[in-house]
């Protein structure tokens, strides 16, 4: 889990330019399902096939970053955030374009902190003029190398390459015969507003759906209450802003963790959502729920996991693909 | 000029009846292609076209807005004034003094304010909210009023298009009636593929046509045709401009609604320097298109915006050059002769 984390943590993929993440996923659970494919917006598909019910299992692969908006002649570019990135978690911090450059944000002279905006950072690539390689509309991701800290995994992106290493995991461990259909979406551009789980859940017209994201805790200095905390298992989400978990399958995720003991926590999201929000509106609507990977310092370039939780979210993921969910 | 006519035109968005008619005929009076266009206007107004080109290609999709930003008269007051509320996204600032015609009979009237005598020093200071504007239509009271105009009556700007300098024009509703003109064109002359055209409702207050259109057409490929906002303008400095005007059809990389397609977009910057064609980077993820419903309907559709570069958008009277019309079709029929392989 910990290589496989690394692997994922590390590759390059901010909404809209997710494909390298994609090609790693592919290498992993090829073999390991019976249909694998990309569709228009990105979203790569893994489907093993059974009879129905179809369930929808979404993790997201893109990341938070930045795109270059202008490019001065001395080379010097200005920024525009793609999901949440906050400006002040950017002075001083690295970032990477796709074809490998590295460059460093920081921001012009100004008085007071709370003048730290976007139009005053730039991003320099220690170029001293205009040059090919670099262009407007180039994405960026936070640089930042993973890390076994503690026992505790630190990394970028762990929002929500966590939650794809555990859909990755339980899928590898799925028994031959299953249950029911499991459509794996790995979507794109959630941080842009949950887009590519939207368009992969209408092709796929799921009788259910499950998100498996990254989720805030509530466990750090005088942090905002929230009653998610890091090792104390894999979070059933019960709300967010952008959905409501449908009852059965609520029920359904709360049974398989007692029957199984695997440890686990209730979630309430108060701000935040995740591709559960688009895949329950799809069509005519869609019974969903979230899986949740509780997460320090989300959105930020040191994102925090647990194992255990990892653990227990692979395990709970897996027992899912193997209940009875109704007809 | 398809602009001078189709900007002339009131259309707010949820009344674009008249621009509508306009188009239609445009696409079959005498400039009407051989073989004929497929013309449909569906339930919510938009006006779909499908054209015939040599190829049949992949199905494309290219669209652009109909209507623009305006007011719609909420009360009538005792004094025969009327109070508005904006449709889509106006800066009180920009309203008061300006003329305006109201409702289906399209009387004049004028976005009135109290004079400069009648104001208190404070009041001097602070620009007026929309809540201290109303229309005058020349009313001496609510009766009178009522007979030429009721609320739920859309009021949109009075301007007419002139040319200025050497190549700008002057005039309204560039955003979008621009990317209309475009569109006109393409569907009049002789196309390379074959594609769908839709002339959309309601993009101003959400993009709402847009979404019911990509939904009936199905497109693989879409390209949205707008209006953009230029900020080649004193002001705004070097590093912070978004578009110019001159430089050619602007290419969007993300706004606040969408991600372009990153092959689709690159492939339209190879088709430009390819052929040696102007274009420029709109240099600005915010603001919101059509693309951002296009994209995400259905299965998804990959998506991109070419827009044409305007300045002082959502006002009564924008600037932009006609060479950066011209240019956008010529990129938009240059793209179509590459194939389209994405």
């Amino acid at each position: 889990m910990e290589n496989l984390l690394k692997l994922l943590t590390e590759a390059f993929g901010p909404s809209g330019e997710e494909s390298e993440v994609a090609a790693l996923i592919e290498q992993k659970i090829r073999g390991a399902v019976d249909h694998l494919y990309t569709d228009k917006l990105g979203n790569l598909v893994a489907v093993r096939q059974g009879p129905s019910p179809r369930i929808v299992i979404s993790a997201h692969m893109d990341e938070i970053g930045v795109i270059i908006t202008h490019i001065d002649d001395q080379g010097f570019a200005r920024l525009a955030p793609v999901g949440g990135v906050l400006p002040h978690q950017l002075v001083g911090q690295r970032v990477r374009l796709k074809q490998g450059r590295v460059g460093v944000v920081y921001h012009e002279k100004i008085k007071n902190l709370k003048e730290l905006d976007w139009p005053r950072l730039y991003l320099d690539l220690g170029a001293e003029k205009q040059v090919e390689e670099i262009r407007i509309g180039d994405l960026a991701v936070l640089e930042q190398p993973f890390v076994n800290a503690g026992g505790r995994f630190l990394a970028k992106a762990m929002d929500n390459r966590a939650g794809c290493a555990v859909l990755i995991e339980a899928l590898r461990r799925l028994p031959r015969e299953i249950p029911q259909e499991l459509c794996f979406v790995f979507s794109v551009q959630e941080e842009v507003g949950l887009r590519g789980a939207r368009t992969a859940a209408y092709h796929l017209k799921p009788d259910f759906g499950l998100a498996v994201d990254v989720t805030r805790v509530g466990d750090t200095p005088k942090a905002p209450l929230m009653a998610v905390a890091l090792g104390k298992g894999a979070a059933i989400k019960v709300k967010d802003s952008s959905v409501i978990t449908h009852p059965i399958v609520r029920q359904l995720m709360i049974d398989t963790a007692e029957q199984h003991n695997i440890p686990y926590q209730l979630e309430i999201l108060e701000r935040g959502g995740t591709d559960a929000g688009v895949i329950h509106l799809s069509r005519e609507g869609v019974p969903t729920g979230a899986l949740s990977i509780p997460c320090r310092y989300v959105h930020t370039p040191s994102e925090m996991v647990d194992p255990a939780d990892l653990k227990a979210a692979v395990e709970l993921l897996k027992k899912l693909c193997t209940s009875n969910w109704p007809v | 000029m398809y602009l001078e006519l189709l900007s002339n035109l009131p259309g707010v968005s949820g009344d674009e009846g008249a621009v509508r008619r306009a188009i239609v005929d445009l696409l079959t009076g005498e400039d009407a292609p051989d073989p004929p266009l497929t013309i449909r206007t569906d339930t919510l107004g938009n006006l779909l076209v499908h054209k015939q080109g040599r190829h049949r290609g992949p199905r494309i999709m290219l669209a652009a807005h109909m209507d623009e930003v305006g007011l719609m008269v909420t009360t009538i007051k005792e004094s025969g004034q009327l109070q508005f509320k904006p449709v889509g996204g106006i800066d009180p600032r920009v309203l008061v003094s300006k003329v305006v015609k109201v409702g289906e009979q399209l009387i004049p009237g004028v976005i009135g304010s109290k004079a400069i005598h009648l104001q208190k020093r404070e009041e001097r200071k602070k620009p007026y909210t929309l809540e201290q504007l109303y229309l005058d239509i020349g009313a001496g009271g609510k009766e009178e009023a009522l007979e030429l105009v009721k609320p739920g009556d859309y009021a949109s700007f009075d301007t007419a298009l002139v040319p200025l300098g050497d190549g700008y024009v002057r005039g309204k509703a560039f955003d979008d009636r621009a990317g209309c003109a475009v569109l006109v064109e393409l569907l009049l002359m002789e196309s390379e593929l074959s594609f769908d055209a839709a002339f959309t409702v309601q993009e101003e207050v959400g993009s709402r046509g847009a979404a019911v259109a990509a939904y009936s057409l199905q497109p693989e490929l879409a390209l949205v045709i707008e209006g953009t906002m230029a900020s080649d303008t004193p002001g705004t400095a070097p590093d912070f401009t978004i578009t110019r005007l001159g430089h050619g059809p602007a290419l969007s990389f993300m706004d606040r609604s969408f991600i372009a397609d990153r092959r689709l977009w690159q492939q339209l910057i190879t088709v430009a320097e390819e052929r040696g064609l102007p274009y420029q980077h709109r240099r600005f993820a915010g603001g919101g298109t059509d693309a951002g419903a296009v994209a995400l309907s259905r299965e998804g559709v990959k998506t991109a915006v070419v827009a044409v570069p305007c300045r002082y958008i959502h006002t009564p009277h924008s600037v932009m050059k006609i060479s950066d019309l011209k240019d956008t079709v010529s990129l938009i029929k240059a793209w179509f002769e590459s194939g389209v392989r994405i």
